[in-house]
């Protein structure tokens, strides 16, 4: 093999190992796109159950509770429209995991229609917000609050 | 006046990196000599501005150090209050700060640079010291103009704001300017890269210049992420150790492309093959240091570790990206072809293997490169999604198992050319310990497939990493050698630590009221009590846990849920005990009503995690790895430069004797 064609079998090698790469991490993220959830998306078109995916929304105000093993919440996520989500969790809070302030659940949906949540992802301080739920902060998450829970009892 | 000292020392630094950057460009004239006569300037104004930039950096921890509330970022990011080691660190822990750092870094590995290095061409090192100039301008611009640490308030302030208490942890004060040095060392690496590009000279002697550079960038950015990671995981209280978080992605990006590169800068040294390969990977390290850079300071993510910033910010340094990595791409562009490949090889080498590698590290950079910018796209586009765990660790995955498995056999291949049947023996050792694991954890329980393929290939690994030393002396092997061994050996213990941590770990979680006992594993775990207790800026509840298992005294744990004032600001701190075998960790939560008896109940979280500290001493062995082959190459050097003086000493010497001798028939 001359030089020449030893570098370019290099060159195509790494071109097709980097192209693959590409093209597993757009078809990946494709799939990943089902990954996170609003509330009404996941009321929509619920995901598979047992499913690992990300529920995030507002805390309605007035739903936590605390189970009597003291260690099980549950709560309502609710999002811009009037759907609202069941949650459950059974861990320790987050420091800032309070109501009508916005939450990202990692769980899966279970087959009673509650979301499983094993991680719950909430502000760590003022300055940091799930990404996800820019724009769902402060004043407005009142009002989303009082629109998604019209209707709902 | 501190204030005033460090600022006019930046914008001093600034007009030496002009200089620098100016007579750098005029030595690469070929005709006119007054022109290159310039080029004297360049070496002098790097180390000057080295002692300058340094000196704005000790400026402003002097600043911090007395708590000099006049200064806007002191009394923003700081506390009256505020222990001393805090207040130390806390000079990084903020944009303006860690930006400074940055910058100081940058011009002491410039300055030693232009100090130490006598071995390439004049013109290759007149390249270099230009691009290296360019690089810092464009840093000391940006931070002269859009991020001045040293601004004054009109009216001192009182007391000050605080420091995130998050960052007021032991684990900050060493990693961040860890990871900076990593990426400050990629940007010596990127101005020698360019250097030898612009001037043909990318031969083996410039391997083994830029070499340690990459070596010592590589070992930081390698300790610093493996400090990262058990700084979230003790301190986030959450019990998991990587996060795929893009902060985290920032510092991994570079990693992968100066592990890659430094393979590949070994080829060059030692065989002269793979060239452009090389260079190109120089340019990547860097654009992924500066896009890291990138990411975590402009504000287009927020994370844990990310500081709030505004998007003009963000832009600068977009169009400092834009402008260096636009720069040397098309210098590549233009040169590459007029760069030789140099020697050629076999599928079936060391350099084959390598190779398949380097590509297959470019491979998983892209898919985190891709998984991490996704959101920021579809987000151009209203559209929020969150890439997270279930993409990163199958789409790395298929291109890691590969990696793995070459990197098992790789190093015992030869040079140039190889054939496999020589070393059958060891393919089948690996082959077999591979299946034997597997078949043993898959008779043991249900587990995923990924914690048990990770098992097999750390158990293969953690042999074939020795297997190099096979048959040869060991009082002779090279040090450098002893370095990769203990690096690949490194990457099976951590690969072991994170199978068994997803494999095997165990979680109890309960509300116990005091004398309540738990089981997690095989430790027994009792609530004691559950007190107030007060540090310096904070105040909390603290649980006492007794944990023994089997027969054994028992330890007490003592978590904490940590109420600052200063910002008002929540934490936990999580209790650790570490065993040769795993670690329980334990989180104190909230109250959680009363039960039958009365007494107060408290949510407790224990996890027992199998092995999992093997994550972190294998990150350490294979920073260690790193350490000792820098050590290697030194001494090969020294003693090489030794044997040089020698040599030049006899010849000396023996030309005396022969004058002396001389005059004598006479």
């Amino acid at each position: 093999m001359k030089a020449k064609h030893q570098r370019l079998t290099l060159v195509v090698f790494a071109l097709f190992a980097i192209v693959a790469a590409g093209l597993i991490a757009a078809w990946a993220l494709r799939n990943q796109a089902n990954y996170f959830y609003l509330p009404e998306q996941m009321a929509a078109e619920p995901p598979a159950v047992g499913q690992a995916v990300r529920l995030g929304g507002m805390v309605q105000p007035g739903s936590i509770e605390t189970q009597a093993d003291g260690v099980t919440v549950s709560f309502v996520v609710t999002g811009k429209e009037a759907s609202a989500v069941p949650v459950r969790y059974s861990g320790i809070l987050p420091d800032l995991f309070v109501e009508g302030s916005g939450v990202v659940a990692e769980g899966s949906l279970g087959a009673d229609g509650v979301f499983q949540a094993t991680n719950l992802l909430a502000k760590h301080d003022e300055n940091y917000v799930p990404r996800e739920l820019e724009g769902l902060e402060g004043h407005q998450a009142a009002d989303y609050a009082e629109d998604s829970t019209v209707g709902l009892d | 006046m501190i204030a005033e000292i460090g600022l006019a020392a930046l914008w001093l630094a600034t007009a030496l990196a002009v200089l620098q950057m100016v007579s750098g460009a005029m030595g690469l004239s070929t005709k006119d000599e007054r022109l290159q006569a310039f080029a004297i300037y360049a070496r002098p104004a790097a180390v000057v501005q080295a002692f300058l930039a340094v000196l704005a950096f000790l400026m402003l921890l002097w600043a911090f150090a007395i708590t000099d509330l006049s200064i806007k970022l002191v009394a923003t990011n700081s506390h009256s209050m505020k222990p001393f080691i805090y207040k130390l660190t806390g000079t990084w822990g903020n944009h303006e700060g860690s930006m400074l750092l940055w910058v100081a870094v940058l011009a002491l590995s410039g300055g030693l640079l232009a100090y130490m290095e006598r071995r390439l061409p004049e013109r290759t090192m007149n390249a270099t010291l230009a691009v290296q100039g360019s690089i810092a301008l464009g840093f000391y611009a940006f931070l002269l103009l859009s991020s001045n640490p040293f601004e004054r308030l009109p009216i001192p302030a009182a007391e000050g704001v605080g420091l995130n208490p998050l960052l007021q942890d032991i684990g900050l004060a060493v990693h961040p300017p860890t990871l900076y040095v990593g990426y400050v060392g990629l940007s010596v690496a990127f101005s020698l890269a360019m250097g030898a590009l612009i001037t043909r000279q990318v031969t083996p002697d410039f391997a083994k210049v830029i070499r340690p550079w990459v070596l010592f960038a590589w070992v930081f950015l390698t300790f610093g992420i493996t400090a990262g990671s058990y700084w979230a995981y003790y301190e986030l209280g959450w019990g998991g150790w990587w996060f795929w978080d893009p902060v985290e992605n920032a510092s991994l990006m570079p990693w992968l492309a100066a592990t890659a590169l430094l393979h590949s800068v070994s080829v060059l040294a030692a065989r002269d093959a793979l060239r452009t390969w090389t260079i190109m990977l120089g340019v990547l390290a860097f654009s992924m240091s500066m896009l890291g850079t990138f990411l975590v300071r402009s504000g287009v993510l927020t994370s844990v570790h990310a500081f709030a910033v505004d998007p003009e910010r963000g832009t600068f340094i977009l169009i400092l990206l834009g402008l260096y990595i636009g720069g040397a791409l098309t210098i590549f562009a233009l040169r590459a072809s007029s760069i030789s490949e140099g020697k050629r090889f076999t599928v079936t080498s060391r350099e084959g293997a390598l190779v398949f590698n380097n590509v297959m590290l470019s491979a998983i950079l892209a898919i985190v490169l891709l998984g991490t910018l996704y959101p920021l796209l579809t987000e151009a586009f209203d559209v929020r999604v969150s890439v997270g765990p279930p993409y990163f660790n199958p789409a790395s995955a298929i291109f890691a198992i590969p990696m793995f498995l070459v990197m098992a056999v790789g190093p015992l291949l030869r040079w140039k050319n190889d054939k496999p049947k020589r070393i059958q023996f060891e393919l089948l050792l690996v082959a077999s310990i591979l299946i034997a694991v597997i078949a043993l954890v898959a008779i043991l329980g249900d587990h995923a497939i990924l914690p048990v393929l990770g098992l097999a290939l750390a158990a293969a690994l953690a042999v074939a990493a020795f297997l190099p030393l096979k048959g040869r002396k060991l009082s002779r092997v090279p040090t450098a050698t002893w370095g990769m061994v203990c690096a690949h050996f490194g990457v099976a213990v951590a690969l072991f630590g994170m199978a068994s941590e997803s494999a095997f770990t165990q979680e109890r979680l309960a509300a116990v009221a005091p004398g309540d006992t738990e089981q997690v594993g095989d430790w027994t775990i009792t609530l004691e009590g559950v007190d107030p207790v007060a540090g310096p800026n904070w105040t909390a509840i603290e649980a006492r846990v007794a944990a023994s298992r089997g027969n054994e005294e028992p330890i007490i744990l003592t978590p904490q849920a940590r109420s600052f004032w200063a910002p008002s600001q929540a934490t936990s701190e999580s209790a650790l005990i570490t065993r040769w075998d795993g670690q329980l960790y334990a989180v104190i939560g909230d109250q959680a009503g009363v039960d039958e008896a009365g007494n107060t109940r408290w949510q407790l979280r224990v996890w027992w995690k199998p092995f999992v500290t093997f994550i972190w001493y294998g990150g350490l062995l294979i920073s260690l790895g790193g350490v000792l082959s820098i050590i290697g190459r030194v001494r090969v050097d020294l003693k090489r430069r030794h044997a040089v003086r020698k040599g030049e000493a006899r010849r000396a010497d023996q030309a005396a004797l022969d004058q002396t001798k001389q005059p004598e028939p006479a």
